[in-house]
């Protein structure tokens, strides 16, 4: 039987990042994972979403100007190969997989493919993939990681198959569909939503709850609720998803009226959120205590098993690839002695509907909650010229800090191209910047981060530019 | 696969039952051939029992704490090949003493081997430490820190350590110290103002505030092994900087912790800790029950002059203490109830008081109470009589040193016929010792001190030490042990006297 010191299950951001830590420091290290390296997020997720995202937008941008533009800009007619599109994401996606298996085999990590199966908390077999030609083998750990990820929740009413899919499918489509019905408005539907409505699609979105994006303030839900009315796409809020019709080509659907009716649909993502992949690999017979359906952790990543650890989606909120990749590094160290812990002062986060939105920290609503006497200020992008420059004068920059000390304790922003303001925000909150700290930074001119800096004189009262 | 069950061992002559102390592997864990498996108690020797097998952990016999049979199932291993479970049952089905015994020969020979290696836990811990995954194989031993610590008694004392919070520190003082300096130098505070650095700290971070501190700095503190949480951030909003850290750690942490204390010092507190009585403390506390429930004790002091007695031992150390090792007043006060049992033989006993017979003994096995770090142990000085003062001291040392390092045999530790009780300069004036029981008399020694004393009508200083010694008053009366007592004054006040044969 093979042993090693450290056995990773799952080859995703928490587990690969992990493994290349641990293969630096010395750790014996055997990463077990069924399919590519590289998990949910660069398979089926963060970068082929941004992908198609991106074809998305270059291809609405295209057809707008068929009917001419205030820049001046005209074009013929617009034309997209769906079949170019997937196979240029699938490029993307390959380079980069490539990419870590390269780093896993260079930081000495042995990437094992297969479908392993838990025996004990020291013991794992792994199945070699299905038509392999390996066998069977079981191997022994002295530390056990879980990094196996989350799946996509299915509706009772709705079970994936035929015309509905996931989000997995919907990031390959083989043809695009003339109608597509979105189940949920949070941000993985809102972003597909919105790319396939720019490639043509009529797209419809169902919600249960009365608003879209439940989990980010309504304030910054607003200018994206703008944006798909503008976009032309339907909006069903709190209706309830009931299943396909008999025929199987709609939806049927129970309005907030309570009247049921049918949306004819030629597919229907569902898009209702994901829960931590805990069944299926013998993660049961562990017997771990869990928070709900994910798997309990404490500040150093250990589970109530001795040298059985997790990371990433398993454990539940926020499933976020830089949440794991993160902890994978703590496990990592701890493994090679040192003291770590896994206490940041912010997750950012970032959904890319278009506008953007980037929150990290606290919101007015939970600091307030959080028993904070909080200040806040918002800068408007329509008074910020970069944004102007790019029609996209839509959104605003907001900061959160404490009234007495003036420390930030959280930001939030909605506008084109905000993704990339998160790392500001989770690097202020990380150094525990104080209002002073950033305005009192020169943020360079023109350019989106400036709202940035304004917002922060502005809860000072200081604000130049508004 | 197969299962294979190890019983408890038989470790000592006699033994019906012992008591589990630690487990050192838990379910699901793998274990090797000789790794150790738990660690069990009989009478006073903690013994460690190891795995005969390789195999991986199914089930556990019992909970730490547990006082468990001999020949009852200590833990299952799954194994490769058949493993013995069938056979075990099939012995158990006869009843078949023989073969019951046959099943765990091996773990016995190894438990009798790990006894006699007398691996003590706590010397296993650093070398764990050590290896370069941290908190691995030390984690079995709540020595290493881990929370993860096996035992669920260890466990338990665990999480509430944890989850005391400490007070915001220093800064929480300021409250209480601001009245007389003013606010300025109360946020200065017990840092700023012992350095003399004259660096303006900010203002304190109010209690059950999270520390503020950049990832570098964190980062660092984990490195240096400093909890954040009691470093007082000097910078913007008691931001916690790199400078901070270094003069936490100049000042070291116990300045902290004093500064901790001032603060905490009239804080109510309500913590309550659970700690498990199992071991050798319950040994030690059953045992105390025991004697004091049975035995009516009587304790008599007595003061004795060892100015001269002391005089002779600093000589006997000047002429030879180089060569033959340096005397305390223990062996000298052996050799003094060796000979003063001589006439007293019903002091040197052991009372059976259901057989109600009362053994006497011509050879003076002593006990000597020596404080080890799990508790108080009673090594036994084997046939007292018929050392010298420097095989007695060196007898003593070795005694003394086994119970504390946790290498003493069983033999070592049973078996004595009166005790001595000494705690050197913590002697204090007076004390009540405890008869070991089924003993029936304990010597207590209290300390030396320079007292003055009249002595042929002047006023003298002279070195008193008192004993105090309790005597089973069912089979000793009260006379006899007085003059026992005073026999053994008058041999120490007297020292040569000691050694006319």
């Amino acid at each position: 039987m093979e042993s090693t010191t450290l056995l990773i299950l799952g080859g995703g951001p928490g587990g690969y990042v992990a493994a290349l830590r641990a293969g630096q420091l010395g750790i014996p290290t055997v990463l077990v994972e069924t399919a590519n390296v590289g998990g949910t997020c660069l398979n089926i997720g963060c970068i082929p979403s941004k992908a198609l995202i991106h074809a998305a937008d270059e291809f609405h941008k295209l057809t707008r100007y068929t009917q001419g533009s205030p820049l001046g800009i005209s074009a013929g007619s617009a034309a997209i190969d769906i079949h170019r599109t997937v196979a240029w994401m699938g490029g993307i996606v390959a380079r980069l997989t490539g990419g870590v298996a390269g780093l896993l085999k260079k930081s000495g990590v042995s990437v094992i493919k297969g479908r392993a199966q838990i025996l004990d908390g020291k013991t794992i077999e792994v199945e070699p993939p299905a038509g392999g030609s390996g066998k069977r083998q079981r191997i022994s750990c002295e530390h056990l990681l879980l990094a196996t990820g989350s799946e996509p929740v299915a509706l009772p009413s709705l079970p994936f198959g035929g015309r509905v899919i996931s989000s997995t499918e919907a990031l390959s489509p083989a043809v695009l569909p003339g109608r597509l019905a979105v189940i949920g408005a949070g941000y993985i539907g809102l972003e597909l939503g919105m790319a396939y409505r720019k490639l043509g699609a009529q797209v419809s979105v169902i919600e249960a709850q009365d608003r879209i994006l439940p989990a980010y303030d309504a304030d910054l839900a607003k200018p994206v609720a703008a944006a798909l009315k503008a976009l032309g796409m339907d909006l069903h809020l709190s209706c309830q998803v009931l299943g396909m019709n008999e025929a199987g080509d709609a939806l049927r659907v129970s309005g907030a009226d309570g009247k049921e009716r049918e949306m004819a649909a030629d597919q229907v993502l569902v898009a209702v959120g994901r829960r931590p992949r805990t069944s299926g690999y013998g993660l049961e017979g562990l017997m771990l205590d869990m928070d709900g359906p994910a798997v309990r952790i404490d500040d150093q990543c250990r589970t109530s098993m001795r040298q059985v650890w997790a990371i990433g989606d398993l454990t539940g909120e926020p499933m976020l690839a830089h949440r794991a990749m993160a902890q994978g590094v703590v496990v990592a160290e701890i493994l090679a002695g040192k003291q770590r812990r896994y206490t940041p002062a912010a997750v950012p986060a970032v959904c890319f509907t278009d506008p953007e939105i980037a929150v990290a920290g606290l919101t007015p609503a939970q600091a307030q909650q959080a028993g904070l006497d909080c200040l806040s200020a918002e800068f408007p992008f329509a008074a910020n010229g970069r944004a102007l420059t790019m029609e996209s004068a839509h959104g605003f920059v907001r900061v959160v800090a404490r009234r007495d000390n003036h420390l930030i304790v959280g930001w939030q922003a909605v506008g084109q191209g905000v993704s990339e303001l998160a790392t500001a925000f989770s690097q202020s909150l990380e150094m525990g910047a104080r209002l002073e700290d950033v305005a009192g930074t020169i943020h360079s001119h023109p350019t989106l981060g400036e709202a940035v800096q304004e917002a922060a004189l502005r809860a000072l009262g200081q604000s130049l530019h508004i | 696969m197969g299962v294979h069950i190890i019983k408890m061992p038989d470790i000592g002559e006699g033994i019906a039952e012992v008591e589990l102390v630690e487990w050192h592997v838990q379910p699901g864990d793998s274990v090797v051939e000789d790794q150790v498996l738990a660690d069990v108690m009989t009478d006073k020797a903690t013994v460690q029992v190891p795995s005969p097998v390789h195999g991986t952990v199914l089930e556990l016999g019992g909970k730490v704490g547990e006082v468990m049979a001999v020949g009852a199932e200590l833990i299952r291993l799954e194994v490769d090949g058949a493993g013995n479970a069938a056979a075990v049952r099939a012995s158990r089905r006869h009843g078949a003493a023989p073969e019951d015994q046959e099943a765990a020969p091996e773990a016995q020979r190894k438990a009798g081997e790990a006894a006699a290696r007398a691996a003590e836990p706590s010397a296993a811990a650093p070398s764990a430490a050590r290896t370069p995954v941290a908190g691995s194989p030390a984690a079995g031993s709540p020595a290493a820190g881990s929370p993860a610590a096996g035992s669920p008694a260890a466990d338990k004392s665990h999480t509430r350590a944890d989850e005391r919070e400490p007070r915001a520190g220093p800064a929480a003082s300021s409250g209480a110290d601001a009245g007389a300096s003013g606010a300025p130098s109360a946020a200065a505070g017990w840092q700023g103002g012992r350095q003399g650095s004259g660096v303006a700290a900010g203002p304190a971070r109010p209690q059950g505030e999270k520390p503020l501190a950049s990832p570098a700095v964190r980062k660092r503190a984990w490195d240096m092994g400093i909890e954040l949480r009691f470093v007082h951030g000097t910078g913007e909003a008691g931001r916690i900087t790199h400078y901070d850290l270094d003069r936490y750690q100049q000042q070291g942490a116990s300045a902290g912790a004093m500064a901790m204390r001032r603060s905490a010092a009239y804080a109510p507190s309500d913590e309550e800790q659970q700690i498990p009585i199992i071991g050798l403390r319950r040994r030690i506390a059953e045992k105390m029950q025991e004697s004091k429930r049975r035995i009516p004790h009587f304790t008599y002091v007595e003061e004795i002059d060892v100015t001269e007695l002391e005089a002779m031992r600093l000589r006997l150390n000047e002429r030879w203490g180089a060569e033959r090792g340096k005397l305390t007043l223990l062996p000298l006060l052996v050799r003094a109830i060796v000979v003063a049992l001589r006439e007293y033989p019903q002091i040197n006993a052991r009372y059976d008081e259901q057989a109600s017979v009362a053994t006497r003994y011509s050879a003076v096995h002593m006990g000597i109470a020596a404080q080890t770090q799990s508790g108080l142990m009673v090594p036994v000085l084997r046939h007292a009589e018929a050392h010298d003062l420097w095989a007695c001291a060196a007898e003593i040392a070795r005694l003394a040193e086994a119970a504390r390092s946790g290498r003493a045999s069983r033999d070592e530790l049973t078996g004595s016929t009166i005790t001595v009780t000494s705690l050197g300069a913590l002697g204090g004036i007076v004390s009540t010792p405890v008869i070991n029981h089924p003993e029936v008399a304990i010597v207590g020694v209290n300390r030396i001190v320079e007292r003055p004393v009249v002595l042929n009508g002047a006023i003298v200083a002279r070195k008193m030490m008192n004993l105090s010694s309790s005597f089973d008053h069912r089979v000793v009366d009260g006379m006899h042990a007085a003059q026992f007592v005073q026999c053994i004054r008058g041999l120490l006040e007297c020292p040569g006297m000691l050694f006319v044969e």
